[in-house]
């Protein structure tokens, strides 16, 4: 790996793997992805996005490969790592029992975001969310999407090198996405922030990010910007690409076994 | 630092603001001391043992502290199963940081708890006999809440779900309480019951409560405190081994 490497890619993964016991859910995946980067991990249910999050994020350990992100090993530098980065997560991660202001003063002192710029910070998230108005109330009062906004405004507070998103907009309405997107972005734009997210949505991977990796049963099958996907395809829309990439791979993978064809699969072929 | 504050200030607060809760724990213990209090009470008398209620506050003092404790350390389940748990897990801080967090907030609370009982205690009779001798009684109250804190959270760091839970309650908490002498004395018991008390950690607590409140005692202060601060060295060890293996 070369200096120039390592300045120029916050993550790199090589020859990743995770078993669980016989399953493998992730299987050998190699990709890099620059600084300032908006990267998408794009693939059905099942597929290992959630499994390789957790292991760039130290909450899971590989069953090999390596992992470099920000410069550190999650396995060997778990510190290291963990102080480059805010997530939001799948699946809910608030206290219900504490106040929106509670969870973010909870975060922001875990991050040893300094006292001074601490409350400021904190109000310019809530009030961007358009939660500062229910700051003092429980969050098991708050609807789903509201809860959403509130963990991806707390993944922001201490100024993360690098942002995991993991479905971060699913259940939220169309205006939020966009919303929530815009200033993502923004930050991306003016912060340098890397931006890694998993979707299930093709039109959000083409909109939002720079480079798309289609991901299924493990294995990454393409990687390019939305672009590139098209042209190496020859399809108009990235999602004729995506049903160009992972069909190929169903009918190799699976001549044998019909019923393991994918819901997502049936559901295309039903649309054409 | 500061994360040790932090984790320890979020259960007091979860904790004053279930005052239901509170209070409902106060339930089981005035049950005891009146049932078995008033109950034994003239058995005891009669066979030599003195006032009952004298014998028995410390004791029952004790089992709220032992099982307000090991709530508060399984709560971590609650805290992975609505996946809080993960939020904590992936910040940059120290496991042992958090874990000495965790087990300060829960045994603040547990030893809180326990005071509430020991005013309580007062109401059905209890009379210390030395007030000056408050500190060391608050001291083994402390202490016993760290041990089965750290006991619960232990267990937590291994158990899946709240399924383990019953079983928990049945084979861990309840010997733990019945086996310590917290309601019976231990002098003169059959030899292999005399092993089994001596071998629950809470009996040591309870008994170290007793010197400090009724000036009565098997162990002596000192036996009892070196006791339960090494079994309590031993819990968060291997408490902090098992939570730092987490994979939330
Ligand atoms: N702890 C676990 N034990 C066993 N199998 C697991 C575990 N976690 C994930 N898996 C399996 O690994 C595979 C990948 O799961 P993962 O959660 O990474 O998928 P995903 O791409 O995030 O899917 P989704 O879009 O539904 O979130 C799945 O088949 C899942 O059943
Ligand atoms: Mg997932």
């Amino acid at each position: 790996m070369g200096i120039n490497q390592d300045s120029s890619d916050i993550i790199v993964v090589s020859a990743l793997v995770k078993k669980f016991k016989a399953f493998t859910a992730v299987d050998n995946i190699s990709f890099e992805v620059k600084r300032g980067e908006i990267f998408a991990f794009l693939g059905p249910n099942g597929a290992g996005k959630t499994t390789t999050i957790s292991m760039l994020t130290t909450l899971l350990q590989p069953t090999s490969g390596n992992i470099t992100l920000n410069g550190s090993n999650p396995v060997q530098d778990k510190d290291g790592v963990r102080k480059s980065f805010g997530i939001v997560f799948q699946d809910p991660s608030l206290d219900d029992d504490m106040t929106a202001l509670e969870n973010m003063q909870y975060h922001a002192i875990l991050y040893k975001v300094p006292k001074d710029i601490r409350d400021k910070r904190i109000e310019e998230l809530l009030r961007f969310v358009e939660l500062w108005d229910r700051k003092k109330d429980m969050v098991k009062t708050f609807s789903g999407g509201m809860k959403r906004r509130l963990e991806v405004a707390r993944g922001l507070l201490h100024h993360p090198r690098i942002l995991f998103l993991d479905e971060p907009t699913l259940g939220l309405d169309p205006q939020t996405r966009n919303h929530i997107w815009n200033y993502i972005k923004d930050i991306n734009k003016k912060e340098n922030m890397t931006v890694f997210f998993t979707t299930h949505y093709m039109d959000e991977a083409e909109r939002v990010a720079d480079r798309i990796a289609i991901i299924d049963h493990g294995k990454i099958i393409s990687i390019g910007t939305p672009g590139d996907l098209k042209n190496q395809t020859k399809t108009n829309s990235l999602e004729e690409a995506f049903l160009a990439i992972t069909g190929n791979v169903i009918r190799e993978e699976e001549a044998s076994g019909v019923d393991q064809l994918r819901a997502m699969g049936r559901m295309w072929r039903r649309k054409r | 630092m500061s994360t040790v504050y932090i984790l320890w200030l979020r259960q007091i607060k979860k904790y004053f603001r279930s005052r239901s809760r509170i209070v409902g724990a106060l339930g089981q213990p005035l049950l005891f001391l009146v049932a078995f209090g008033f109950g034994f009470g003239s058995i005891f008398q009669r066979a030599g043992g003195g006032d009952y209620i004298q014998f028995l506050a410390p004791g029952i003092i004790m089992m709220s502290v032992l099982f307000t404790a090991v709530f508060s350390g399984i709560d971590l389940i609650w805290d992975r199963q609505f996946g809080f748990l993960k939020e904590t897990m992936v910040a940059p801080v120290s496991r042992l940081e958090i874990m000495i967090g965790k087990t300060l907030g829960g045994a603040t609370v547990a030893a809180f708890q326990g005071l509430l009982v020991f005013v309580l205690t007062l109401f059905v009779g209890f009379r210390p006999y030395n007030l000056l001798m408050l500190p060391v009684a608050v001291l083994f109250i402390f202490l016993v809440a760290i041990l089965f804190t750290s006991l619960g959270i232990a267990v937590a760091s291994k158990l899946e779900d709240m399924q383990g839970f019953q079983l928990i309650m049945n084979f861990l908490v309840m010997p733990i309480f019945f086996l310590s002498g917290a309601i019976f004395p231990l002098e003169g018991l059959p030899k292999a019951m005399e092993i089994i008390t001596n071998l629950d950690p809470l009996t040591y607590g309870i008994d170290g409560l007793r010197h400090s409140l009724i000036n009565t005692g098997k162990f002596g202060l000192a036996t009892d405190l070196v006791v339960i601060g090494s079994i309590t060295a031993v819990l968060l060890v291997i408490g902090s081994y098992f939570f730092e293996r987490i994979q939330a």
